[in-house]
């Protein structure tokens, strides 16, 4: 398939986001230990939502396009389609079999790729990702988009003080140990958005109706410009997962608290018993600092 | 910019589906509107799915649709505190090339449903809550407002498959409040089980046969209500539920009859050792016949949950659910070939439908049930107790000679429920409701 259109003025954006379950409801098999994906609800891996909005915030304000690009399954498509109704303009997924199995070296790379050729007409001003995934949690396929298409990388950006269009200059935030460093990169850049930077918006109908309509952009590994296959997918991944296992269950004990009558005091009162009960020495300390 | 579409179908339930699905299917331009984060995400069910309904929507659905165990027994339980009296049907005949009857996990299920209905043609937003209806000066309803931005969406007839809170109907004036006594609330946990495990348990040799219990007695503690305990593929989905105005009188937690349930001495052994994976609660409309609203206006109609299209005496909803989204669904489709407007007078074609189809005539053949479990709570006690204590009576040989054992049994059964004139009141109430 072809390109989507690029914007012939104001920002080119693309947004990296992944399609990841539902950490929230996952459930692993008694038996055999995997995580059972069916009937998992998957959402968009929710650090990217934060990348999302800010892209389209500069978008809303400078101009241009936001386009979101996603490698995963064909049912990644779904999390393409959630983020056209949030606002994005632009979806590519893209999808192989090839891809199967990638480690963040891989992906980085097969990402990277596809930038490269969304960037073809109009090059990409500005790649946004989330700080990190919640299923893998590396934080490293950011930093290795980055790396790979030679990007200045900003990572952990909390807010976008200013971005100069003309100068090609923009100044962000970003948390590091012990502070907040303000810093100015020339663009391109890559950007990862740490979370509670910003509230993701709620698409209008109109948006909504056009992710239900959009046909998206699918690429195959040739086709989002993947010229050596070896190093994408399983064969490109030098990660070698050793073991997946449930961690057993913690052996905390919850107690449940029943009480006569329905008053918050009467409640209270027998929490704090019970609390006391087990803890006599905090009980004797606080009666200590209160008299 | 605003739009139209040749109609709105509120809900990706199986009423809602099976309407946007018959349109979409002919050419209609449909949108669909639901408020779960993905369709179907919102609905519960035991779950039984009712083939044939199904069928005559999708009729090769048995191809591809994720369907967990087609039912080969169906055990009905009176429970009294420690024993249960049952009567089980099992036929061989069940294990037919199409069967009849499946557990089903709604939320693969509804999935699957959904994207049938998209394969058709229709277009579906989610996470999209319709707050009202749009109508017109004359009071033709046009369209919906929901709670997006971007204005209301215009239609010819929207068709209301909200599910049992009907609350778009209620606001718009549609349709009263609901009842306390005409919904039940149902809770229900889905137990994990290895596939080998449910099988051993149930004793089903083939390995998608599958076993329905349904129960009545001390499983709703005096109210109006019944259980169930149905197996899936590899879990055991087990529930109860009872009238919202019995629970409000009693103020027994849902949970807890659901706890007492689980803790049975005959239903124990099957959940042993099992993994509790999922829990949820909704509600059921089981006020019948006479609960039913009023079902069409200038353009727009009801179906499903929303009508009140449950036969609680049989344990059927789905079915009836997606009977008359498929009926609302023909009718709409026909009335738009024969550019007819979508009309209360028009709609009689639905109604005509419906009054022709199973689903009215049971509701209609049952209308008595509903107030009559209402007012004789006599039959969820009274009976399942005094059958119990008859039979353990006949069974047990402690040198008691037959005939005494006999009269004890009569007595009891006199006892439990006050007098033989109460005994033969209940028997004919229950006949002149059933016939």
């Amino acid at each position: 398939m072809d390109a989507p259109e690029t914007p012939t003025d104001g920002l080119n954006i693309v947004v990296c986001i992944k399609q990841v379950p539902d950490s929230a409801q996952i459930r692993v098999h008694p038996v055999t230990n995997t995580i059972m994906r069916q009937g998992v609800p998957t959402i968009i891996n929710p650090y990217d939502l934060f990348a999302l909005e800010e892209a389209m915030r500069l978008r809303d304000q400078y101009g241009g396009q936001v386009t979101v690009l996603c490698m995963g399954p064909p049912m990644a498509e779904d999390a393409l389609r959630r983020a056209l109704g949030l606002g994005a303009d632009k979806a590519v997924l893209i999808t192989d079999r090839r891809f199967a199995g990638s480690d963040t070296l891989a992906t980085s790379f097969a990402l990277a790729t596809a930038l490269t050729r969304l960037g073809a007409d109009h090059p990409v001003d500005i790649v946004f990702t989330g700080k990190q995934t919640i299923d893998g949690d590396t934080a490293q396929v950011g930093p290795g988009i980055a790396s790979r298409l030679e990007l200045n990388q900003l990572t952990y950006v909390s807010a976008i003080d200013t971005l100069d269009q003309g100068k090609g200059e923009i100044v962000v935030r970003r948390r590091a140990e012990g502070g907040v460093q303000v810093l100015k990169s020339k663009l391109p850049c890559l950007i990862t958005m740490l979370e509670g930077s910003n509230e993701i918006r709620r698409g209008s109908v109109a948006d909504m109706l056009r992710a239900a309509r959009a046909e998206l952009t699918v690429w195959s590994a040739e086709e989002a410009g993947v010229e050596d296959v070896m190093m994408c997918g399983l064969r490109g991944s030098p990660t070698v997962v050793k073991r997946v296992f449930a961690p057993s269950a913690r052996d905390e004990q919850a107690e449940m608290v029943t009480v006569e009558g329905k008053q918050p005091a009467q409640i209270g009162d027998a929490i704090i018993d019970l609390i006391f009960a087990a803890q006599p020495k905090l009980e004797a300390d606080l009666s200590a600092a209160l008299n | 910019m605003s739009e139209h579409f040749d109609a709105i179908v509120v809900g990706a339930g199986p009423s809602g589906n099976a309407a946007a699905y018959t349109m979409a299917k002919a050419g209609l331009n449909v949108l669909q509107i639901d408020r779960g984060e993905y369709p179907g995400s919102k609905n519960v069910q035991g779950a039984i799915l009712y083939a044939d309904a199904l069928e005559r929507i999708i009729p090769d659905f048995r191809e591809h649709a994720p369907l967990e165990r087609h039912v080969v027994e169906q055990r009905m339980w009176l429970l009294d505190e420690k024993s249960h009296t049952g009567a089980h049907y099992r036929s061989d005949d069940f294990n037919e090339d199409k069967p009849n009857r499946y557990t089903i996990l709604r939320a693969q299920f509804d999935k699957w449903f959904s994207r049938q209905v998209r394969a058709a043609g229709a277009l579906l937003i989610t996470e999209t809550t319709v707050t009202n209806l749009v109508k017109d000066d004359a009071g033709r309803v046009i369209g919906v407002e929901t709670d997006r931005e971007g204005g209301p969406i215009y239609a010819d007839v929207v068709v209301l498959g909200e599910g049992v809170n009907a609350l778009v109907g209620q606001n718009a004036g549609l349709r009263p409040e609901l009842k306390p006594q005409h919904v039940a609330l149902a809770v229900k946990e889905t137990h994990f089980l290895p596939e080998q495990t449910v099988r051993d348990r149930f004793n089903l040799a083939g390995e998608d046969d599958g076993v329905v219990i349904e129960v009545v007695g001390s499983v709703s503690s005096g109210m109006v209500g019944t259980g169930f305990l149905y197996t899936n593929k590899e879990s055991i989905s087990i529930g109860v539920g009872c009238l919202i105005s019995d629970f409000a009188e009693t103020c027994i937690p849902p949970y807890e009859l659901l706890d007492n349930f689980k803790s049975h001495p005959s239903v124990a052994p099957l959940l042993k050792g099992s993994e509790m994976k999922e829990y949820v609660a909704h509600l059921i409309p089981e006020g019948g016949y006479n609960a039913i609203p009023r079902l069409t206006g200038d353009g727009w109609v009801i179906i499903g949950d929303a009508g009140q299209f449950v036969n609680a005496v049989h344990r059927e909803g789905s079915n009836l659910a997606m009977t008359t989204g498929r009926l609302a669904g023909e009718s709409i489709v026909q009335l738009k070939a024969e550019r007819k407007p979508i009309t209360e007078a028009n709609l009689k074609l639905y109604r005509d439908k419906l009054a022709d189809s199973f689903v009215m005539k049971d509701l209609k053949k049952y209308r008595r049930i509903p107030a009559l479990l209402e007012r004789n709570k006599q039959l969820f006690t009274a009976y399942p107790k005094a059958m119990s204590q008859a039979l353990q009576m006949f069974l047990r040989v402690d040198g008691t000679d037959k005939r005494s054992k006999e009269s004890a049994m009569m007595r009891s059964v006199k006892r439990a429920r006050g007098s033989w004139l109460g005994v033969a009141t209940d028997m004919f109430k229950l006949m002149r409701a059933w016939r």
